[in-house]
């Protein structure tokens, strides 16, 4: 038995095999299958589990993740990594037309509790066919729940939550983050609730929403910002689908001020819709019109110098907070 | 197209050209996929073609211009992700693609270039043009649905069109008789009604030779080939990614480096043919090209902002949308 409180200090990448590990301990329907897993942080599972739940599958990502689907409409609970999100686009077809609505379409009868792992690649000099960031096309999907963890601790206690549930959940790991070490809780039975953002840092004068590896930065900004007397509240978002709209509105009613920090294109984004629910719900609260700080309409260039512009920035945050102080 | 002596050194040629441009990037740039291993099978397969031929590519895609003739310098500093880069530093080292030369894609989402390949080919057909398409594909990308559904297409239409693969046995860290019901690759072909040929990847005459008759083939209006070039990557699969397994022996690996080089073993010969003093002017003239395309790469600016913007649409329609102030 663990201790409750025990805690081992692990990386982002490191506490998501400990899941894994820990689920396929517990429930012997979850298996886990993708190209390469062992490539992807996988290998130390080969020690304790059979080739029966590990699975090396060929490059066919419609067609495996949709082999997935049909495991867990009979029986299983399978954790499909899709390593990179670009790669998504491929299976799409599976994880939209069939996973996302097999339960609906069969009035109930069906349930389909998978996990689609997946990583952000950005800022990695790999260029737009490896680099995307595509929540916004998975939360404009009714059915499927997607999460976006910002720390070791969320990345495990939200896809434990994931592989719990019963319904389809894309998790969206950033790769920006993977090396990223932090004390996590041992506990097998520690999770991460799906559906709740948290307050990483309280503030009164305008809010921050952060997805996924922007946190870093938009911590630093509320530290630069604090300098100058800005106390900014920083709201790491943690779930996508369903969107935590009680804890965003809170916060704007205290700010009155919102500022949405999300790598994604600009255009029709998380952030987009983080906007849209506020203007419609909290409109009143607002003192000063909604910043999206986001990437712009031009696909991920090789260039090293160029990609980094694109993204969120510490700085980027900063000058939209302050366009609207 | 046959190999007289001047195309069989223009061959040898442009083998080593691949190999002493990589060779550079090791020393010089260290990026990830690298063909060394599998030049014979890329430039046997590439003198087969025209100028205007089409081919596309993998995200293994430094051999493919090369192997179709294009211009050194500008290949390099893409990779270096400069402003004269072929691609303009947009597109990197999984992208080299020289449209100059009939390369339409270098894609680095496998299997990504099937259906394109495909599609050059139905174009020549609709467009009365002789040309051809050459598709450039790994062992991993044969179970991609899009190789089915596209070379059924390319069948059933007689389309121009030759699946090239290069199999090198494996995809990163799984080898073909563990992701492949039929691991004898060229034996798909019978599924859809096409000749299916194996070809020792490592013997740059052999390739092109199979290649030749594809190409012939495919001119004619009797359809498509799949060709199989049986090669070996002498690199990890890429040098930006952690292998933590050993999926392949050192055994295994040293056999091929010593043993199955197919620069190696295209210079023995030409050598038996006394081409030895034409080669070794090879040898010098491409060193210096590839000195050269370095200087070239180091010295040349950096991209632009506006150079990202400017590459999005022919005809963009307004201000741009959601970038505005980057
Ligand atoms: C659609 C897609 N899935 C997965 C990957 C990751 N990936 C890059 S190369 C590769 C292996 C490809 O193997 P093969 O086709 O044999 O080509 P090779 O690398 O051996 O040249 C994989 C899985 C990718 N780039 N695109
Ligand atoms: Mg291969």
């Amino acid at each position: 038995m663990t201790m409750r409180n025990a805690t081992q200090k692990l990386s982002y990448l490191q506490a998501i095999v400990e899941a894994q590990r820990e689920e396929m301990r517990r429930d012997e329907r979850v298996i886990l299958m993708g190209e390469d897993i062992a490539v992807y942080g996988a290998q130390t599972l080969f020690d304790e589990f059979d080739e029966k739940r590990l699975r090396n599958t060929p490059i066919s990502e419609n067609s495996f993740v949709g082999v997935g689907v049909g495991a867990a409409l009979t029986g299983l609970r399978p954790i499909v990594d899709l390593t990179i999100a670009s790669f998504c686009y491929l299976a799409s077809d599976q994880i939209i037309n069939q996973a996302a609505k097999l339960r609906f379409m069969t009035g109930a009868q069906l349930a389909v509790p998978l996990v689609v792992r997946t990583s952000t690649f950005y800022n990695n000099r790999t260029a737009a066919q490896h680099a995307d960031r595509p929540y916004p096309l998975f939360m404009n999907t009714p059915g499927l729940k997607v999460l976006a963890p910002s720390n070791a601790t969320d990345a495990k206690g939200l896809l434990k939550s994931a592989i719990r549930d019963d319904d389809p959940v894309v998790v969206f790991e950033d790769i920006n983050l993977w090396g990223k070490k932090e004390e996590v809780p041992t506990d097998e039975d520690f999770l991460v609730p799906i559906g709740k953002a948290a307050v990483r840092r309280e503030g009164g004068d305008v809010t921050i929403v952060s997805i996924a590896g922007c946190l870093p930065h938009a911590l630093s900004a509320a530290d630069a910002l604090a300098k100058d007397g800005v106390e900014a509240e920083v709201i790491d978002l943690r779930t996508i689908v369903p969107l935590d709209k009680e804890t965003i509105l809170a916060s704007v009613a205290k700010t009155g001020r919102l500022v949405v920090a999300d790598n994604s294109h600009k255009v029709g984004s998380v952030a987009s819709e983080i906007a849209a629910v506020v203007s419609e719900e909290g409109f009143e609260s607002l003192k000063k019109p909604i910043q999206r700080v986001a990437a712009p309409q031009v696909h991920v260039p090789y260039n090293a110098a160029l990609e980094k512009q694109l993204f969120v920035s510490k700085d980027r945050i900063i000058e939209a907070v302050r366009a609207i102080a | 197209m046959s190999l007289d002596r001047a195309r069989q050194l223009e061959m040898f040629r442009r083998m080593l050209r691949i190999r002493l441009f990589e060779e550079a990037l090791i020393a010089h740039y260290p990026v990830g996929h690298l063909s060394i291993g599998q030049e014979g099978a890329i430039a046997g397969a590439c003198m087969a073609l025209r100028d205007d031929d089409y081919v596309t590519g993998t995200h293994r895609s430094h051999g493919h211009p090369i192997g179709k003739g294009a211009e050194i310098a500008p290949l390099m500093a893409e990779i270096f992700g400069k402003r004269t880069g072929i691609c303009k530093g947009l597109g990197g080292s999984m992208h080299l693609t020289d449209t100059k030369l009939g390369l339409i894609c270098e894609s680095a989402i496998v299997g990504g270039g099937f259906p394109l390949a495909t599609g050059a080919g139905l174009s020549a057909q609709v467009r009365g043009s002789d040309q051809v398409s050459l598709c450039f594909f790994g062992d991993g990308a044969v179970n991609q649905g899009t190789f089915s559904e596209s070379v059924n297409m390319g069948a059933v239409w007689k389309l121009p069109v030759i699946y090239f693969c290069e199999n090198n046995g494996y995809a990163v860290t799984t080898p073909v008789e563990k992701s492949h019901g039929q691991p004898e690759i060229a034996r798909r072909a019978d599924g859809y009604g096409i000749p299916g040929v194996v070809v020792d990847g490592q013997d740059a005459e052999a390739v092109h030779a199979v290649t030749l008759e594809a190409v012939e083939r495919a001119r004619a209006g009797e359809g498509p080939t799949l060709i199989e070039a049986k090669t070996y990557r002498f690199d990890e699969h890429s040098n930006r990614l952690a292998i933590p397994i050993e999926y392949r022996s050192k055994e295994e690996i040293e056999h091929h480096r010593k043993e199955r080089d197919p620069i190696t073993l295209y210079r023995a010969v030409l050598q038996a043919r006394d081409l030895l003093s034409e080669v070794e002017a090879i040898e010098e003239e491409v060193r210096k090209t590839i000195d050269d395309a370095v200087e070239f790469a180091k010295a040349s600016p950096e991209p632009e902002m506006s150079d990202l913007w400017d590459s999005m649409y022919v005809n963009p329609i307004g201000a741009p949308v959601g970038g505005e102030g980057l």
